[in-house]
């Protein structure tokens, strides 16, 4: 026998959030009215531990037996709530939200409507609740093998602890060798400790860690399955390299008559070969020739790094071999891109030799770089005299990215550093805001005024050679105005370095669709909740962490691998996770076997069964989208916890109480 | 001019976090579209529409995941199908098609959400209440 609903409302003030637009005492005492409605409360926190309590003491005391909490969005606090109502003995799909404030009390600018709304609201969840049925949940087994999109420091660090906690790790990395950007730069802000020296040991442990298999110049192909069981197909491009002969020796790369401009690594200011490894420390030392440029497969002669390998490793042959394997969590750290500064022209980088991008200062700097660490004109040789670096190219800037790169300052406090160091030279900021809000970042900034950096606050109009005296000859002049003196100013310098932004990968948005999570306008992949669960994503089993979710520093990323390694390992260590229980399940008396339904549905979680000819679903498969209901030409199929009974019963409340405020008004 | 009933059935992982978005952004938009949240805008039947206007809503809105962002893969794909049809069901009913919005809303469109939410508001405003309309 079905009891009867006895429905406990719950109205939340979430402080002023709501209770400074709705009438909330007003909406609780309305809502009291409501059919099945027992009791019907209104309280300044429902989420608080006391509210909570609340809830669980009238299921328990009062015999209330569904739940209505008017809030906040149920992508915040449905499973909250969810667990209180278990918490009482209360089955959690008993429970109902609605949604007062991001969908009401923030939207809503008079006071009177907004309340009007909250009652539509909340008259649809009660009306909703009374036909939703108790649902026991699936339990799945979680694979524990995980997967690692990308090996800078972030992928790393994620890599390496959960390799460390005993679990397979399959790190796959789309260039040569791992390290990612931070093999790239010299030195680390505010430490100024060197970037390699800090980093080659943890990649070296990641390449050679029982735990993990790693996968360079690899990248992912297609995801499939949901979190636990998650089925990935590694494309593992052809090296042209034997890895089971190579020993790194180098003697290919050493050989290789054919010299490439290296845009990857160093920034289009050096040089490689056509077989090569990215730099020195590279992990695995294996080299990859690059068919593009190699004068073998370009022209079909040449072949001397086969000649001059002692081991027999070069492999012309060598086809590209596409991998499976199955995981049960996937971690992404698939960094960002320096922003492109050919796009602000007047900048002239590209145009006027002596203007540099961040990147390329970074490989500059570098001992191990193209110039030996020497910092130098494009000519090569000459040291300059006056440097002027630019902050905020392409970041807070509504022409291209409006947010702030959170990085670029103290890398050009760092830059300044490093100049006054290596060449002596004056060196002018021109910024528009100093942010070095992170652990020792302000007394960096503090340390880099005295050291004599003159300081220009302005955003800069453009880069020019063309000289309007003598002073001005030869130089690359800055024209910018100084806000805090009130002048424009034509600052002559030698050398220009533009603080280009981070921005998101060139290809997130199809990375992010291939393993079903969103992003956001401006590409970055977006987190489950910007505070609480700032390294999850709405699709359970996928994570993020580092810069492909937002412009991120070396400690922030590493700091959020770690994490995501963390909620992994909370998972793993579950055994099981609990699935949504909302299915769909077929009405075998009704179902007349046309299989529209197998054909609209994404999961081919709906077989045909020959002998009875109905449909029937597998429910492990099913992921309760429901597009099997919409299609069903005969209702026999429904979806669980969104049955049409409950959808039009949520759909009457609303409209019903819409109606009801037509009457009084007329 | 009277004040638009009105029922959007919106996706639960692109249109509803895009109208919390909105929330978010605290951006401000006419309150007649109230909310039914759906796993999916392949959810939303043809007849849940119907029962809606039965209803005397004077306006249905049914947002979904811009295509290729499903949540679920395809399921988007059904309702970009199906809607086209329904049109021409609501036609064949004496409704007008226009009181049926179709749009494709991400969890980042907050501004999208409130200017959709926005127009079709003010649409429906200018079109005589439904019920006058099928008597």
């Amino acid at each position: 026998m079905i009891e009867r609903p006895r429905v406990g409302v719950y109205i939340c003030h979430c402080g002023s959030n709501i209770a400074g637009v709705v009438d909330v005492a007003e909406v609780a005492q309305w809502a009291g009215g409501l059919p099945n409605v027992v009791i019907s409360r209104d309280y300044k926190f429902m989420c608080s531990s006391l509210g909570q309590e609340l809830i669980e003491k009238d299921i328990q005391e009062s015999g209330v037996n569904r739940v209505v909490v008017a809030s906040c969005s149920p992508h915040l606090h449905e499973p909250t709530f969810r667990n209180a109502c278990a918490r009482a003995g209360l089955n959690p799909y008993l429970f109902e939200m609605a949604n007062i404030r991001e969908q009401d009390s923030w939207v809503t600018s008079d006071k009177l409507e907004a309340t009007k709304k909250a009652k539509a609201l909340v008259a649809a969840a009660v009306s909703r609740v009374a036909h939703q049925d108790a649902l026991n949940s699936l339990f799945v087994p979680i694979d524990p093998n995980v997967l690692v999109v990308g090996g800078g420091v972030t992928g790393i660090q994620a890599a390496l602890e959960i390799a460390n906690s005993g679990h397979q790790v399959y790190l796959v990395e789309r260039e040569p060798s791992l390290g990612g950007h931070m093999a790239q730069f010299d030195k680390t802000f505010p430490t100024l400790d060197c970037s390699a020296c800090i980093l080659t040991p943890k990649m070296f442990d990641a390449g050679n860690h029982k735990n993990i298999q790693l996968l360079t110049w690899s990248e992912v192909e297609k995801v499939e399955g949901y979190i636990g069981n998650f089925t990935v197909t590694i494309r593992k491009r052809a090296r042209y390299v034997d890895e089971s002969k190579c020993n790194g020796c180098g003697v290919c790369q050493e050989k290789c008559p054919t010299k490439v401009v290296d845009e990857v690594f160093e920034a289009g200011l050096g040089y490689r070969k056509a077989v090569y490894v990215p730099f020195p420390q590279a992990v695995p030392k294996f080299p990859v020739i690059d068919r593009e440029n190699c004068t073998f497969f370009k022209k079909g002669v040449c072949k001397i790094c086969q000649k001059v390998c002692p081991t027999g490793a070069i492999d012309y042959e060598q086809q590209d071999t596409l991998m499976t394997v199955k995981v049960g969590n996937i971690i992404l750290a698939t960094g960002y891109d320096l922003f492109d500064a050919r796009r602000i022209p007047q900048y002239g980088f590209g145009r006027l030799p002596n203007v540099f991008t961040s990147l390329e200062f970074e490989r500059m700097t570098n001992a191990a770089g193209p110039t030996g660490g020497k910092v130098v004109m494009r000519d090569g040789v000459t040291q300059p005299k006056s440097v002027a670096i630019i902050h905020c190219v392409g970041s807070r800037d509504r022409n291209y990215h409006n947010y702030c790169s959170a990085i670029c300052c103290m890398q050009s406090l760092k830059f300044a550093h490093l100049v006054g160091e290596k060449t002596g030279a004056d060196v002018y900021q021109c910024y528009i805001d100093i942010r070095t809000p992170a652990k020792a970042y302000d007394e960096f900034y503090q340390r880099i005024i005295k050291e004599g950096v003159h300081f220009v606050r302005g955003k800069v109009a453009e880069v020019t050679d063309a000289a309007r005296g003598p002073e001005e000859a030869g130089k690359t002049i800055v024209q910018v105005e100084d806000t805090l003196i009130g002048k424009q100013r034509r600052i002559p310098v030698d050398m220009v370095v533009l603080s280009a932004g981070l921005q998101a990968r060139a290809d997130a948005k199809e990375v992010g669709k291939k393993f079903g999570i969103s992003c956001s306008a401006d590409a970055w992949f977006i987190e489950k909740h910007p505070k609480l669960d700032p390294v999850a994503t709405m699709t359970d089993g996928v994570f993020v962490a580092g810069a492909c979710q937002g412009p991120k520093d070396i400690p922030a990323s590493v700091a959020q691998g770690a994490a995501a390694a963390a909620r992994v390992l909370s998972i793993i260590g579950q055994g099981q996770i609990e699935i949504e229980a909302a299915t769909a399940i077929v009405d075998e008396e009704s179902c007349v076997g046309c299989k529209e339904c197998i054909a609209s549905c994404p999961y081919t979680a709906i077989e045909f069964l020959e002998d009875k000819q109905k449909a029937h679903v597998v429910e492990a498969l099913c992921k309760g989208c429901g597009t099997c209901v919409g299609t069903c030409l005969s209702k026999s199929i429904k979806l669980r916890h969104f049955t049409d009974e409950q959808l039009v019963a949520e759909m009457i409340g609303a409209m019903q109480t819409m109606k009801s405020f037509e009457t009084v008004e007329v | 001019m009277h004040e638009p009933k009105i029922i959007g059935f919106l996706c639960n992982w692109c249109s509803y976090r895009g109208a919390d978005t909105a929330g978010m952004a605290r951006l401000k938009y006419p309150p007649n579209v109230k909310i039914v949240r759906v796993p999916c805008s392949g959810r939303v039947s043809p007849e849940l529409v119907l029962r809606t206007f039965r209803e005397g809503a004077d306006g249905v809105m049914v947002l979904g995941c811009h295509i290729g962002d499903c949540h679920y893969a395809t399921g988007n794909h059904r309702t970009a199908k199906r809607m086209p049809v329904l049109r021409k069901l609501l036609e064949y009913n004496g409704i007008d098609p226009e009181r049926l919005c179709i749009d494709w809303v991400s969890a980042a469109e907050g501004e999208k959400f409130a200017t959709v939410i926005q127009q079709f508001t003010e649409k429906i405003k200018a079109m005589p209440p439904f019920v006058e309309v099928m008597g």
